[in-house]
């Protein structure tokens, strides 16, 4: 599926409460440390750099919205603030985009 | 409260499930005979893996899930399957980063490939000028680089690469390099030369000299992550800041190379015995061998930097390339021959005879031509003892051999 959104966020501002999901064109590698992702469009390779992100980027595309995604890895509440960043920096990167529909 | 994770660059010291640069030479055929060449390239091998070979290898990445592969040789684009082999490959998931000296770049070749996603082109080029250039790579191997990068450019294709090998002659060219890939839309690409291959020959009359390293850095520090390097000038680092990029010898950790006939050795720049962890033709693949090597689970294991650890530098520049050590002689736990605090040119002073790269599918032709060049080493030592009888080795066919007649125990001269 396409990616809904064509305008990159700026990183920082990410909208926790849209349903995300991994980019068409991303493969998702797991590692011990957490994943490599990898995009053929723009061939560039990023890093997930904890399972518990991993398992919050592996969900989105089910998930509600972002926030879902990180309640269903079992993020703390507290916590979410941080790893919305690293979400940012994946969408920045278009390794992740927003999705149509909840 | 968890553990703070170690970073990503220790992490990928302990090895990871698969490369993230895999290294495929296809063929070790080349229309060339560069005098650096890497992997001293020439003539085909025999023994080269089959078309159904290379596709069962690209089932395997794909179910690795090895993202991409950088394809050379050799010139790849010689062998016949190359281009079913590219397409096979981007249709399983493999993208495909293949190194050519633009010989087969034709407008309609260039045409090809600007249509598809997963592939890139990256076209060797070792001068901005055609004199520095030819010197190295051979009379009119400028021309047919700059006509594929026209084709490609012409094409529409955005974004190749332009791959330079840094020598003391062309490390003044940088800005004119920079040039030339601007006016294609190109990227340019800037790696290291080391003694591997015909690359041990010419080295010591080709590697930059101190100023220039100094140079390079600066120059490398201000162009950013516009200038690709393929993370090979770490033991730069010692100038100042470290240079983007991983800085880590990946050999066996993150990147290794599979040769024509299927030998993996832990990087491109180590094609060496000592430096063979397995063949894809074995149990288990490849896979068995990235997993399961003896040679890649010890570079796996913490390793010690000698008498570099108590440098300042080491922190970035970590001792440096094992390849360059390896093929000047160097011990592998101490400096790199171009230690930028002058380390290494001490070092090469008192260094062993340098191990001699091998194996060796240099043209003939070409090899003689070198042959002239060099030295003709001479070892100078006491006559080894006279064997009691001649050896008996497993190829001696006499029915005879080993036999000693009785009352005959003295040698036969």
């Amino acid at each position: 599926m396409a990616c809904a959104a064509s305008t990159d966020p700026a990183p920082g501002q990410f909208d926790l409460d849209a349903p995300w999901q991994l980019a068409a064109q991303v493969s998702l590698r797991p590692e011990a440390f957490g994943a490599l992702l990898y995009h053929f469009g723009t061939r560039q390779l990023s890093f997930l750099k904890s399972p518990v992100l991993l398992a919050v980027v592996s969900s989105l595309g089910t998930q509600p919205s972002a926030r879902a995604a990180c309640a269903a890895a079992g993020v703390p509440a507290g916590d979410t603030a941080q790893y919305a960043r690293a979400l940012a920096t994946l969408a920045a990167s278009r390794m992740i985009c927003q999705r149509e529909g909840p | 409260m968890t553990a703070t994770p170690l970073p990503l660059v220790e992490q990928f010291q302990y090895g990871l499930q698969a490369p993230i640069c895999l290294t495929w030479e296809l063929t070790y055929a080349c229309n060339l005979s560069c005098v650096h060449c890497l992997s001293s390239s020439g003539r085909r091998d025999p023994g080269e893996l089959t078309t159904a070979e290379c596709l069962a290898v690209i089932d395997e990445l794909q179910r690795m899930q090895v993202f991409y592969v950088n394809i050379g040789g050799g010139e790849p684009t010689v062998r016949p399957d190359f281009w079913a082999l590219l397409e096979y490959a981007t249709g399983h998931d493999v993208g495909v980063k293949f190194s050519t000296n633009g010989v087969k770049i034709t407008p309609e070749i260039a045409r090809r490939l600007a249509g598809h996603d997963y592939v890139d082109v990256q076209i060797s080029l070792d001068g901005a000028t055609a004199e520095v250039n030819d010197a190295v790579r051979g009379l009119g191997s400028y021309d047919v680089a700059l006509r594929a990068m026209r084709n490609l450019a012409d094409a529409g294709f955005a974004g190749f690469k332009i791959s330079v090998v840094m020598t003391r002659h062309n490390v003044g060219q940088l800005d004119e390099f920079k040039a030339i890939a601007d006016g294609f839309g190109a990227q340019l690409r800037i790696t290291r030369l080391r003694p591997s291959g015909r690359g041990a020959a010419v080295w010591d009359e080709l590697h930059p000299t101190a100023a220039q390293q100094r140079e390079l850095y600066y120059w490398l520090s201000a162009h950013g992550t516009d200038v690709l390097t393929g993370d090979s000038f770490f033991h730069l680092n010692g100038y100042g800041t470290a240079l983007p990029g991983l800085n880590l010898c990946g050999a066996g950790r993150v990147v290794c190379l599979i040769d024509p006939v299927g030998d993996v050795y832990a990087c491109p720049f180590a094609i060496h015995p000592s430096f063979l962890a397995g063949n894809v033709r074995g149990p288990g693949g490849f896979a068995a061998v990235w997993r399961h090597s003896e040679l890649f689970r010890d570079l796996r294991r913490p390793q010690s930097g000698g008498a570099c650890e108590s440098c300042s530098a080491f922190g970035t520049c970590r001792g440096g390339c094992m390849a360059a050590k390896f093929f000047t002689g160097l011990p592998l736990d101490g400096p790199d021959p171009e230690c930028v605090k002058g380390h290494g040119e001490r070092a090469l002073a008192a260094a062993a005879p340098a191990p001699r790269p091998a194996p060796d599918h240099t043209h003939r032709a070409a090899r003689t031509r070198t042959a002239e060049r060099r030295p003709v080493p001479l070892t100078l030592s006491a006559h080894p003892p006279v064997p009691s009888r001649p050896p008996v080795t497993a190829c001696n066919a006499n029915p005879l051999a080993g036999f000693v007649p009785p009352g005959h125990s003295g040698a036969a001269s």
